[in-house]
């Protein structure tokens, strides 16, 4: 069994790495959106059926993208973070 | 428009009622710092969740988004989407420490390793001028809005804002200033629902009906990005100020002090996204509705701005009782947002100024409330005297000023402190300085204030929000001032911050 300094480092780099990645995956998607609207307007009007067009799709998704991140983190959190925080405590 | 409407005062009135009924409870509950600030620290997810939205959904973001939507189509959802993506960022980097770490601002946990009284200055700093900026432009929001909304004089919606917003704060602080944003966040969220359906009852309940009608009557290029995004480079400085920006205001910041744990912290988040987020997509279906039940031509009359396009559209399908809540909807939220305001730029003049650089720390409880309440007055005096002042201004600036200060001077210290072992005092200052100066100054000497206010030919600086710059600068202050001059108190003190970060206070 790992010591306790070790495990503790250990939870912090894990929930560290998830949330820059998160971070980095949010970034992503609003930036690749902003860039689409930026250089492909044309392309983001095209309609998919009429009064849909690609870019109202796109945008919803990115919200949508905000709740999924958001969701992936909360899961991590409440199930693997929050187990480990609870042992660690309990060992002091 | 323009004339006194009784509807409108009648709903209005009742929210002050009730308001101000919630303020007298939450006053007798009111009697420690910790209830001043934190409301005791015993607000649950949910209410946090819905007190964050409250915090976040201006007036600016319910009649300014649906306003644009209605006149410029699809992209007003460019806006609402700059508006939201901050969230995640505040869950995965912001939420989980501010709540272990700190006990009334984000200086707390800025301080927590580091000398208290440089970094209380210099937060305080940083805090007050995103408070000042935020203000104005609510201020001014709410004695134009109220002006066009209920027809009483600019002065009196000014004093009334202002006046109101006192009584919540100074005597019901925390625990009132919760529940004022969450009756408003039930609101707002209700009414916008509400119109949202009788909007779509008209087109069988399908928003692509509504989409296509608007493209057919005012063209296909309603539904395709105009020319809100021109020049890239400058969507990605707004973008990028939004986001972070939103993960360093203070008054939501604040917030996270009111849970009594870092997963309350976390649910409330997720609520509040998930609120945010429904909140936003309504707002483009109520643009639309209005660009085709009302049309563009009508609600550019009633405002240039487009600000009328909610309210014209609930007298549309709702009637004249429909627009009465509506408008009163938007005034109880300029209000709420007031408030939240005030009071994080109180706790930053008592809590981090008073309390723990005049008087190092030892402040006896009753003196903390004392000092936390006469601050209270002085930023509810000057939040009106700065309404009046600034009248007829064009203040349009400064929410996006206020988000680039945050983004640029509260961002960088507080993610440095908490993830980054050799942060220094000396760093968090330079950052915390660095990033509020250079914003200010940029602001100064861009488009936004030289063209648009100043009515000159061209600007110094390129872009209209300076966070492409100045937030990179902040990081880059704050590294090389901690690298040039370790610190090693502060570095040795890191295990106990990640000790307190995960596992909580003991």
């Amino acid at each position: 069994m790992k010591d306790h300094k070790t495990a503790l480092s250990d939870l912090a780099s894990a929930q560290w790495r998830l949330a820059l990645t998160l971070t980095a995956a949010m970034m992503a998607v609003y930036f690749s959106f902003i860039l689409l609207v930026a250089f492909a307007k044309p392309l983001l009007g095209t309609l998919l059926v009429p009064g849909l067009s690609l870019g109202t799709l796109l945008g919803a998704l990115t919200i949508v993208s905000a709740w999924i991140l958001i969701w992936i983190y909360v899961r991590w959190a409440n199930d693997h973070y929050d187990r480990t925080v609870t042992t660690l405590r309990g060992r002091d | 428009m323009g004339t006194v409407d009784p509807v409108a005062i009648g709903f209005f009135f009742v929210f002050i009622m009730l308001t101000l009924g919630i303020t007298y409870w939450a006053a007798r509950k009111t009697r420690t710092a910790e209830h001043f600030y934190a409301a005791g620290r015993s607000v649950t997810g949910l209410q946090n969740g819905l007190a964050l939205a409250g915090d976040y959904m201006s007036a600016a973001s319910f009649l300014g988004i649906a306003g644009l939507v209605a006149l410029s189509g699809f992209d007003g959802l460019i806006y609402s989407i700059g508006f939201l993506v901050g969230w995640p960022i505040v869950m995965f980097l912001i939420a989980e420490p501010l709540r272990n770490l700190g006990r009334y601002t984000f200086a707390d946990v800025v301080a927590y390793r580091l000398s208290q009284r440089p970094v209380r200055v210099a937060a305080a700093f940083g805090t007050l001028s995103v408070v000042a900026f935020y203000l104005i432009a609510q201020m001014v929001g709410a004695g134009n809005l109220i002006r066009l909304l209920f027809g009483l004089s600019y002065e009196l919606a000014v004093v009334i804002t202002g006046g109101v917003m006192l009584l919540y704060v100074l005597f019901g602080g925390m625990i009132a200033t919760t529940w004022v944003q969450i009756v408003k966040a039930v609101l707002l969220l209700g009414g916008a629902f509400l119109l949202a359906i009788l909007v779509l009852l008209r087109f069988s309940m399908n928003p692509l009906a509504l989409f296509a009608a608007a493209a057919e009557r005012y063209g296909e290029a309603v539904l395709a990005p105009g020319q809100l995004v021109s020049d890239p480079i400058d969507a990605i400085s707004l973008g990028l100020a939004l986001m972070l920006g939103t993960a360093g205001l203070p008054h939501i910041l604040m917030r996270f002090y009111t849970v009594p744990d870092a997963r309350t912290a976390r649910t409330s988040v997720s609520y509040a996204t998930a609120f945010i987020g429904f909140f936003y997509l309504l707002t483009f279906i109520l643009g639309f509705g209005a660009m085709v039940l009302v049309g563009q031509d009508a609600v550019r009359a009633a405002d240039p701005g487009g600000n009328m396009a909610a309210p014209l559209l609930a007298a549309a399908v709702g009637g004249r009782g429909f627009l009465g809540f509506i408008s009163a909807v938007a005034f109880a939220t300029i209000l709420a947002v007031v408030a939240g305001l005030t009071l994080s730029g109180a706790a930053a003049l008592s809590h981090d100024l008073w309390v723990n650089v005049v008087r190092r720390g030892e402040v006896p409880e009753r003196e903390q409330l004392v000092v936390a309440r006469l601050a209270t007055i002085v930023l509810g005096v000057l939040a009106i005297v700065l309404g009046v002042v600034f009248k007829g201004q064009n203040v349009a600036y400064m929410v996006g000023l206020a988000f680039a200060i945050a983004a640029s001077a509260n961002f960088p210290a507080l993610v440095l402190s908490v993830f980054w072992r050799p942060f220094t005092t000396r760093g968090a200052q330079a950052s915390m300085i660095a990033g509020t100066l250079s914003a200010l100054v940029l602001i100064y000497l861009s488009p936004t204030i030289q063209v648009s206010v100043l009515g000159r030919e061209a600007a110094w600086f390129p872009l209209r929000n300076p966070g492409l710059v100045t937030i990179p600068l902040a990081f880059v202050v704050g590294i090389a001032t901690s690298l040039l001059r370790p610190e090693r108190s502060a570095a040795e003190a890191f295990p106990a911050l990640e000790r307190r970060l995960h596992l909580g206070a003991d």
